[in-house]
């Protein structure tokens, strides 16, 4: 477990960089790891995260079958919006957990 | 030394046999590739094209006899709806587990990327036209073809 600074603000993070606690997270918080991770925030983006955050505070597995189903974002969508590993990088930007799920 | 900083750039898959549990792992490691910032290829060669051709793809089931994981002995596994039985039962756990029925998956892998070929040769062998198959296909190809996509550093193929 680490602390590290992101958008200003000292948030806990894994040793993988995954923030542990989401309380600590606001927008300019994700925007900076958005920022490591070579993503450029737009709204479609946003609405992504807020789905994402959502999910997890119901404590919902996340998995890109259901990202598909969410209304939020098509399968293809979210692949171009997050390259390289879309489900890690956009959990990643918004402060949840790394998902577990293979699917 | 090997230089194990040399990351996987692409898996290529070759994907011959048609038995449900083979499909799902072809397609779960296929999915997961992507999902890894991996590219992922399938070649669907011999048995493997039942799983895209669209009459038959909801139709695949488990192997019951000649499978000693499914612990049923083979005098048993031969008996008459043993396998669909099976293969019910494997559907459900998949399904419990959010994983796609074939169909889905197959437009799941091909929306996030993942490059979906059919075997030139193993087509010919069945009788079969690119019409017999889903429309989500990349194109048929020779194996000098799906070899020469592998091309480069990262490449890993295997053989389901």
């Amino acid at each position: 477990m680490t602390e590290r600074i992101y958008g200003g603000i000292c948030v806990m993070c894994n040793d993988q960089g995954y923030m542990t606690q989401l309380d600590q997270w606001n927008k300019e918080v994700g925007s900076a790891i958005a920022q490591e991770e070579g993503i450029e925030m737009g709204d479609k983006h946003w609405q992504v995260i807020d789905y994402l955050q959502e999910q997890c505070r119901n404590e919902v597995p996340l998995t890109i079958r259901k990202i598909g189903k969410s209304g939020v974002v098509t399968i293809k969508e979210f692949y171009t919006l997050f390259p390289n590993g879309p489900l890690k990088k956009a959990s990643r930007i918004a402060g949840i957990p790394k998902p577990v799920s293979c699917i | 030394m090997e230089n194990n900083t040399k990351k996987i750039r692409k898996m290529m898959l070759i994907l011959s046999k048609a038995t449900l549990d083979n499909v799902y792992a072809c397609f779960i490691l296929a999915n997961g590739a992507r999902m890894e910032g991996i590219e992922s290829e399938i070649f669907f060669t011999f048995f493997g094209l039942e799983s895209i051709q669209k009459d038959k793809l909801d139709h695949l089931h488990v192997a019951t006899v000649g499978n000693p994981g499914m612990h049923i002995p083979t005098m048993l596994g031969g008996l008459p709806g043993m396998e669909a039985v099976a293969t019910k039962m494997m559907k459900n756990k998949i399904e419990k587990l959010d994983i796609p029925p074939i169909g889905e998956f197959l437009e799941i892998l091909s929306a996030s990327g993942t490059k979906l070929w059919a075997c030139k040769l193993a087509m010919d062998m069945f009788d079969l036209e690119e019409k017999d198959l889903i429309e989500d296909l990349d194109g048929v190809l020779t194996v000098g073809d799906f070899y020469e996509r592998g091309q480069g550093d990262g490449t890993h193929v295997i053989f389901i």
